[in-house]
């Protein structure tokens, strides 16, 4: 399935790989990968927690990805996102997009986290030294997902 | 009509509820209609959905925009704005 929102790790790796051995038409695969920082501006992370709105998420991914195949010529897009609380390393999300060549593939990709970032119903919660804070959204995520307009 | 309205992230910690089925009057047709009846309520309901607040919603799980009207049965959601990834 190339939308996953679990609250289980997953291993990068493996999944970018299985994309890999696939199919033998495959010339560029591009990935992001998402990960869970300690410091957020100038406040230590010690976890940080993900709620989404379950059906609405994985319905929002499926489109940004069916977007993404009407707009370049790309092969599989596969979104994987986490759930629940995570420490820091921790992978969040994985995007991987195979192509014949290498410019559908990176710029399916980033258009992909650009416009996840900003249309899908997920939400991030900082647990800090000093007590739980919500993250609020960026202008800059904006800003990048406008990019995108046809 | 009758409607089921979810609430999620500081939203629904603000106000201290995740979900709600309700009859509004016939008066509330759209989004923004029915953030105003919800906004009435006052105290908590006032501060968070006041209109400086960066609210969202979605109506049937879809992104919804403040004019989006409201069906019966509809499953409405308010939340602040998204920052997955």
């Amino acid at each position: 399935m190339p939308v996953r929102v679990q609250t289980q790790a997953f291993d990068f790796g493996a999944e970018i790989e299985s994309l890999r051995a696939a199919r033998s038409d495959i010339g560029a695969i591009a990935s992001f990968i998402g990960t869970v920082r300690d410091l957020h501006e100038g406040t230590q992370v010690k976890t940080l927690t993900l709620e989404h709105y379950p059906g609405m998420t994985e319905t929002a991914l499926e489109e940004i990805v069916g977007e993404a195949q009407a707009r370049w010529q790309v092969y599989e897009i596969l979104v994987i996102h986490r759930v629940g609380t995570l420490q820091p390393r921790d992978p969040i999300v994985l995007v991987a997009v195979t192509s014949a060549h290498r410019g559908e593939a990176f710029a399916a990709c980033e258009f992909v986290m650009d416009w996840l970032k900003t249309r899908a119903p997920f939400w991030k919660k900082e647990q800090t030294p000093a007590g739980e804070r919500w993250v609020e959204a960026r202008a800059a995520d904006d800003e990048a997902a406008a990019r995108w307009r046809p | 009509m009758k409607l089921t309205i979810l609430y999620f992230a500081s939203l629904r910690e603000t106000l201290g509820l995740d979900r709600e089925v309700l009859e509004v009057p016939a008066s509330v047709m759209t989004v923004a209609d029915l953030r105003s009846w919800l906004h009435a309520r006052g105290g908590v309901w006032e501060k968070a959905l006041a209109s400086r607040s960066a609210v969202r919603a979605s109506v049937m799980q879809k992104m919804a925009h403040p004019d989006t009207p409201l069906t019966e049965g509809a499953e409405v959601a308010f939340f602040p704005p998204v920052t997955g990834g």
